[in-house]
């Protein structure tokens, strides 16, 4: 292998691993906005509890394994909580009210974990299985990022199947196309809404827990990638699964590409692809246009 | 075709209200004239920010309470006009006037840009459109280190001179100069806004705001009235940016930053939007909060969040919003009054 080929092929694994962290998030955001035509900016926030959450169990316990399981677990009862007392009294205001209260709810979530967990920058350091490289020839890759790319796509996989094959997922789809109907039909509509919540928390604090180590823990995380993930669920389309991924694939590949090829406009780069998407299919690529 | 609408001559008792709050305003106008006077350079100093940020935040008010149109990156104005004040100031001329109709300039073709091709998108869309553009200009902001200082920022700028003709002018070096010219604008800006909020084209956005597609139906050019009161709208932040630029010396990307514009909003909100004066009372509240929170605690994001979350959920119409609930209690009646 050439090096130029083995350089590219890096760098599309490097892009691949960066997508299948937008598409956690982005999943999510999309789903809820979807179903419920609710905006929720503290997106990036339980990302960061994840991650955060996650740093400190690892560093109490020492098991990777067991934060992956239990943080967004938890995360999500929290999300559940917030969801119950809170958030739902805004699923019938305008956009811009869940925006300015979830915004609100992002700052003071920000700023426990600074309380918390100060403002250095932390490490997670991955579990001892998947610490090092994996060798191809000439393609040395680190096995931790091999391992998030894995974990996405199977995850992308599994929220296939349960949205196109299963009852829940049916009522989701039924959800984002027709609220009233589905509640017309019988179905607890706010069970279901709750439910969506907290699995669209739940992948977000997943997201968090494996961006770990692969991203670093800072001040800032939160915002800066809820601003991708919300790139994301705008290109892909709101309330749509297969947007969230294609979406993610897009924007993770040309930001990771972008930083090599053009590291000037690289911050540039993505918001212009967002901006050029949306004047052309105004709904994002696989979006419906919605009244 | 347009609808012209008819200039109604007001009732009496609207009248006589207008009366009575400009009078009630007289005071205030005296207070702030006669502040430099008797307040310490600090407390100017504050004052000063507050002034800055009103206009800003006005400006905003045009949109998100007026219109209805909720723009997150109403920073990339303030900015564009802060950077392009100092960048005029610092290698063209000291002189007011060029720093500040460069300025407006900028921000105003900026608005014009940037409106023309977000407006066409609602909701959602609309927000994040505008939240991508001003995180580019954030973005060019910084990385164009030989014009802008990139994360360095945009450095010594000097203080403006206003030169009459036949007159030395001042030049707003100290601290009660800049006041006075920050005063001006302010009140200008107030005036100004407060005339088109109740001309027929403010009238006409709260329309659009209202109920769109019965403006269209109508007959109104929707597209063209949002453009309109978004140019006006980056204009006015412009200017802010400008006297920032001035008053500070100094343009930081951070000010662009998406950060900033949601700040704003937060003032437009906790204010009353849809009011002139909320977003006013809404700046001076959150600036002088940030500063006293912040040298008692570090949890000045935290308070500031929960206090923003309280004024969404339970206080909808901001400061104005509560302080007319009381009034209407207080005139007796009840509720219902």
């Amino acid at each position: 292998m050439s090096p130029e080929i083995t350089l590219f092929v890096i760098q599309l694994l490097n892009g691949l691993a960066f997508s299948m962290l937008l598409f956690l998030l982005a999943a999510g955001l999309s789903l809820i906005f979807g179903m419920m035509d609710f905006i929720n900016l503290a997106h990036g926030s339980f990302f960061m509890l994840g991650a955060y959450v996650a740093f400190s169990l690892v560093a109490q316990t020492g098991s990777y394994w067991l934060a992956l399981l239990a943080v967004p677990l938890a995360v999500a009862v929290l999300g559940v909580v917030l969801e119950t007392g809170l958030l739902r009294r805004l699923y019938r205001r305008t956009h811009l009210d869940q925006v300015l209260l979830t915004f609100g709810l992002a700052f003071v979530i920000m700023d426990v974990v600074r309380w918390i967990w100060g403002a250095d920058i932390r490490s997670l350091r991955p579990p001892d299985l998947l610490t090092g490289a994996v060798t191809f020839g000439p393609l040395i890759y680190p096995k931790y990022r091999l391992f998030v790319i894995a974990t996405g796509l199977l995850l992308a996989a599994l929220l296939w199947v349960v949205h196109t094959r299963t009852r829940l997922g049916a009522v989701i789809r039924a959800g984002v196309f027709d609220r009233e109907m589905v509640a017309g039909l019988g179905i607890n509509v706010s069970l279901v809404f709750t439910v969506v919540f907290a699995f669209g928390v739940a992948l977000a604090a997943l997201g968090g827990v494996i961006a770990g180590p692969f991203v670093g823990l800072y001040p800032g995380m939160d915002f800066e990638t809820l601003i991708f993930a919300l790139i994301v669920v705008v290109i892909g389309g709101l309330g749509t699964l297969k947007g969230s991924f294609w979406g993610a694939l897009l924007v993770g590949l040309a930001d990771t590409f972008g930083k090599i090829l053009l590291p000037q406009y690289s911050l540039f780069m993505i918001f212009a692809v967002m901006a050029a998407v949306l004047l052309l299919r105004p709904s994002g690529l696989f979006g419906r246009a919605t009244a | 075709m347009t609808v012209q609408t008819r200039d109604v001559a007001l009732p009496v008792a609207v009248r006589r209200l207008r009366a009575r709050q400009a009078a009630a305003t007289i005071p205030v106008v005296a207070a702030l004239l006669a502040f430099p006077l008797v307040a310490p350079t600090y407390a100017q100093s504050v004052v000063i920010e507050v002034m800055v940020f009103a206009i800003f935040a006005m400006s905003l008010d045009l949109l998100l309470g007026y219109t209805g149109l909720a723009s997150f990156g109403h920073a990339a104005f303030y900015g564009l006009g802060a950077y392009a004040a100092g960048l005029a100031a610092r290698h063209l001329s000291d002189h007011l006037l060029v720093g500040l109709l460069i300025g407006l300039l900028v921000a105003g073709l900026g608005a014009l840009l940037i409106g023309a091709l977000a407006i066409r998108s609602l909701g959602v869309y609309f927000l994040m459109l505008t939240l991508a553009f001003s995180q580019m200009i954030y973005a060019a902001a910084f990385k164009w280190m030989d014009v802008t200082g990139g994360s360095n920022g945009l450095a010594g700028i000097p203080r403006p001179r206003l030169d009459l003709p036949g007159l030395p002018g001042p030049d707003f070096g100290s601290a009660a100069q800049f006041y006075y010219l920050a005063l001006a604008a302010f009140l200008g800006s107030y005036l100004v806004l407060r005339r088109v909020v109740r001309s027929p084209f403010g009238r006409t956005l709260v329309g659009i705001r209202e109920n769109e597609v019965r403006m269209r139906a109508i007959g109104y050019d929707v597209w063209r009235y949002k453009l309109a009161a978004f140019v006006l709208a980056g204009l006015f932040a412009g200017l802010a940016g400008v006297l920032h630029a001035y008053y500070n010396g100094f343009v930081s990307p951070s000010d662009v930053y998406w950060t900033t514009s949601g700040l704003v909003m937060i003032m437009v909100i906790i204010g009353g939007a849809g009011t002139l004066i909320g977003p006013v009372l809404g700046a001076a509240l959150v600036l002088v909060l940030q500063d006293v929170v912040s040298t008692a605690t570090e949890r000045w994001p935290l308070i500031m969040g929960l206090i923003f979350m309280f004024f969404v959920v339970a206080a909808r119409g901001g400061i104005v919003g509560l302080y007319e609930t009381l009034a209407r209690g207080l005139r007796g009646g009840g509720w219902k009054s």
